[in-house]
């Protein structure tokens, strides 16, 4: 059965690269005379759209004792301005059957609506209102700071995992904004207030600092025209700020630390290295740093698996993650959860060991065949999703990547060799750049 | 709950978007039915398979057979061993998802067009020829068992176990659908095969499709794919009987955030009522920031980061639920708001307003929730288990429309307990009396 099986795949590979060249996102891009960038996703099976504005502000642009304040002013960007009421926005969007919402990363905040296409205009006069109009009262901003405070309780204080995990990063960075959380400190969440909300607004939003997206059953024409006379009045800020971001110094010293939590029933070893992103004009670290991951960590057939839960049972569960759309520099982790009678330590041992292994042993062509298969697949099952598409562009776009950039990501993914992976493996996979972190129970902890 | 919004969502998702493209009814040869949405504009097919029962029909003292049988299926099927079969799999960049819920085990695929026929062999070796080897076995076992350890220290799961184990009592319902630690510990291959045998049956598979492929060819897979599987497996477990008192229970956990699951009898879905508490549930609790508790609790009062109900009509039970989170200083008083506005709502009612903005939404936002081929099939996959009418989209708005404010209120005042709402609350509650 194998056999045959196998001889089918090979001739079906041999076929792929054909269709897989053919393909292209359905991708158009202009800019307004106010510098707003569009991008626009056309997909006309089904007459709805989604909108989208992502401006180029997230958490790792705040101010020093300010973090949690470019997710804050996400929360309050609902409530009102000169010409609508708080939560207006919203119930908008509610009665023409259309939802919304909104998110913040490091790198980006978010804002989107998904409606019937002829609602596109609608959405965005509100959502070019809101961009300058924004009202906020006191009491609205005392009230909200609460709801984001539950929000951290649920997301982080609830989760020892979430905990642990902002300890490591904390700890990965020392000079640069990525080592805070998303959602801010605790304690610095609660003394942010109404005025530091508009700071961060009237800096930070405006056309020149944003990009449009649309996706869904829309034309470029369409889009331009509604642009223009919904986007293209608001002025320029001529005082943004230049994208500064302080940046690492050489890392020379292995850190490590340990987290005991009652509520950890599951303990596990996590290990991050400091790794570079996804840069215009070179993405090729990037990309085999993405087929890495795969290689190493990326499921049932990956290297830790082989070694750390098939060939030798020590581990339940095992993975190796990096995401390379990231302004700065990122990170690349790795997990280990050992089974039930190994310890953090031989898990740890034997993590060390399968890198090391990994290194010597060189890559399987057929191991890289595979995953670059599947890399194309991806391509095929992603038209499926305009939105996804559109999200990819916003990202990309947001974390200065340009709309060239993201198209020929593909393709340097695809040519990509073994030794490119091997010497980005070697370049990154460096003790002085790691953090390695043991997540423990109390019973643990305290023996 | 995840699970049982899945439900929910399922049973209302349909497609206006989509109404020009016809579901199409396809029965193969051997007499298997499924329903198809052609969808040639991308090379690749979705395909979803609903086997009813699901965990729903472990064996006493058995508990969680069906959830780890359904963890082997790809752990080693026919010649192949795990690692074999998960690099044929990728090696056709096919998708294979094996999951066990209360009512069903569903099993959705997604594979390119180019090498459909290699895809579907291998997962026919999965559903038919499962090896459920000795050490696949022991591998996933103590995944599962790593799970259920994590879970037990998990409030978000403490909270919805003690609803259910409350609610359903010895009905399989009542039950955790994974295990427990010494049920799972306890299960022998024997057991596992067994389980086998009585999901994977002909009687009570659902079909759908979605995507590159015409219905000739769809028949011919689906014979290839299941023709072999039993015409029978086990009997389903039938109606659970429904236990909720009003009233609070605390389930002590040292965590800062407490976290409440709440809860009535419900209403099911062929009910001649559902579509009023479905619009009246939109207003009261429904997933979006214009609810009545979103503003309450959350908008107005801060004590939360979202409040929610919705209506989980399983196959053997009806139940209106609904879930909270708040500091534990504060969750005292987003219960009392709670409860309050459910009061509120049975005895005063709602508005006209409110009633046509909800249906406003309902009918505007059914076109929004078919987003691709996975989703249509999983969604035609479920109204077929629901017994839904192929035709059943065209019509489904016309019923929302149809519900009038009195419609609403009267369904409030008969079928809202407030006195018959109960709270599980897990954390360190201040204020709270549970018993």
């Amino acid at each position: 059965m194998i056999r045959w099986l196998m001889s089918l795949i090979v001739a079906v590979s041999l076929a792929l690269p054909a269709w897989a060249q053919g393909l292209h996102d359905a991708v158009t891009t202009f800019t307004l005379d106010n510098g707003m960038q569009v991008v626009v996703v056309e997909d006309h099976r089904a007459p709805a759209v989604q909108h989208m504005v992502w401006y180029n502000v997230g958490s790792a642009d705040e101010p020093p004792g300010k973090s949690g304040i470019a997710h804050f002013l996400e929360h309050l960007m609902f409530k009102a301005t000169e010409t609508m009421e708080s939560g207006e926005f919203s119930q908008v969007v509610a009665a023409q059957g259309g939802r919304d919402n909104a998110f913040t990363s490091y790198d980006y905040t978010a804002y989107f609506q998904r409606v019937a296409a002829d609602r596109l205009g609608l959405m965005m006069e509100m959502e070019a209102d809101r961009m300058v109009n924004l009202r906020l009262t006191e009491q609205e901003v005392e009230t909200e700071r609460n709801v984001i405070i539950e929000e951290r309780n649920s997301r982080v204080e609830n989760n020892p995992r979430a905990l642990f995990g902002e300890q490591m990063n904390a700890v990965q960075y020392y000079n640069h904004g990525y080592g805070i959380p998303i959602i801010g400190w605790k304690h610095e969440i609660e003394k942010l207030g109404r005025q530091d909300a508009l700071d961060f607004y009237e800096t930070f939003y405006a056309p020149n600092n944003a990009t449009l997206i649309v996706s869904g059953d829309v034309t470029p024409e369409e889009v331009r025209e509604l642009a223009e006379s919904h986007y293209g009045p608001i002025p320029a800020n001529p005082d943004l700020p230049p994208r500064l971001r302080t940046s690492e110094p050489p890392q020379t010293a292995a850190r490590r630390l340990s987290f005991a939590d009652p509520r950890v029933a599951q303990p596990y070893v996590a290990r991050s290295y400091l790794a570079p992103a996804r840069d215009s004009g070179a993405q090729e670290k990037a990309a085999a740093l993405t087929i890495l991951a795969e290689l190493l960590g990326g499921g049932t057939t990956s290297h830790l698996a082989e070694e750390l839960q098939f060939d030798n049972e020590i581990a339940v569960y095992s993975g190796a993650f990096y995401d390379g759309t990231a302004l700065d520099e990122t990170t690349f982790d790795i997990i280990v959860v050992p089974g039930a009678e190994v310890s953090l330590e031989d898990a740890e041992a034997a993590l060390d060991a399968a890198l090391a292994g990994f290194l010597d042993e060189g890559i399987d062509p057929e191991d890289l065949d595979r995953i670059k298969m599947q890399l194309r697949a991806s391509q095929i099952y992603g038209q499926d999703s305009a939105d996804g598409i559109a999200n990819r562009y916003g990202r990309g776009l947001t974390t200065g990547l340009t709309v060239a950039d993201v198209q020929a990501w593909p393709d340097i993914l695809q040519a990509t060799t073994e030794q490119d992976i091997i010497e980005a493996a070697r370049a990154i996979l460096r003790p002085e750049a790691s953090v390695t972190g043991w997540l423990m129970s109390a019973e643990e902890a305290s023996q | 709950m995840t699970r049982l919004i899945a439900i929910v969502a399922l049973w209302f998702a349909a497609l206006p978007a989509w109404a020009a493209v016809e579901i199409e009814e396809v029965t193969t040869d051997s007499g298997i039915t499924a329903w198809l949405v052609q969808e040639p504009a991308i090379p690749f097919t979705a395909l979803e398979l609903r086997f009813r029962g699901g965990t729903s029909l472990d064996r006493p003292g058995q508990q969680g057979a069906v959830n780890l049988m359904t963890g082997l299926l790809e752990e080693g099927a026919g010649e192949m061993d795990a690692r074999d079969f998960a690099r044929s799999r990728d090696a056709l960049a096919a998708s294979f998802r094996y999951s066990a819920g209360d009512d069903s085990v569903s099993v959705s695929a997604r594979f390119l067009t180019e090498n459909r026929d290699e895809a579907v062999a291998l997962l026919r070796e999965s559903l038919v020829a499962p090896r459920f080897d000795a050490d696949a076995i022991e591998r996933v076992r103590a995944q599962v068992l790593s799970g259920l350890a994590s879970d037990a220290r998990d409030p978000n799961y403490l909270a919805r176990q003690g609803f259910d184990a409350m609610a359903f009592g010895d009905h399989p319902y009542g039950a955790p659908g994974r295990g427990t630690i010494d049920s799972v510990r306890a299960l022998t291959r024997e057991d596992i095969v067994q389980a086998h045998r009585d999901v994977f049956a002909r009687d009570r598979v659902y079909v759908a499709a979605a995507g590159d492929i015409s219905p000739e060819e769809l028949k011919t897979l689906l014979d290839r794919l299941l023709a072999e599987l039993p015409e029978t497996g086990a009997p389903m477990p039938g109606p659970a009987e429904i236990t909720i008192p009003g009233g609070t229970t605390v389930i002590s956990f040292d965590t800062p955030q407490s976290v409440a699951v709440f809860g009535q009898e419900g209403i099911a879905q062929d009910h001649p009522d559902f579509f009023p508490m479905f619009v009246l549930n939109q207003i009261l609790g429904g997933g979006s920031f214009e609810s009545r508790l979103m503003e309450e609790v959350r908008v107005k009062r801060g004590l939360t980061y979202g409040v929610y109900s919705y209506l989980a009509p399983r196959e053997w039970a009806a139940v209106y639920l609904g879930s909270v989170a708040s500091a534990n200083e504060r969750i005292a008083e987003a219960i009392a708001v709670i409860r309050d506005e459910w009061a509120k709502a049975a005895a005063d009612g709602v508005t006209g307003e409110e009633v046509e903005a909800a249906k406003t939404y309902l009918t505007g936002a059914y076109p929004l929730r078919f987003d691709g081929n996975a989703q249509i099939a999983s969604i035609m996959a479920g109204m077929q288990m629901q017994g839904l009418p192929i035709d059943y989209i065209a019509t489904r708005n016309d019923k929302v429309r149809a519900v009038t404010v009195e419609d609403v209120n009267r369904v409030a005042a008969e079928y809202l307990t407030p006195d018959g709402l109960h709270f599980v609350v897990v954390g360190q509650p201040e204020g709270l009396d549970g018993s």
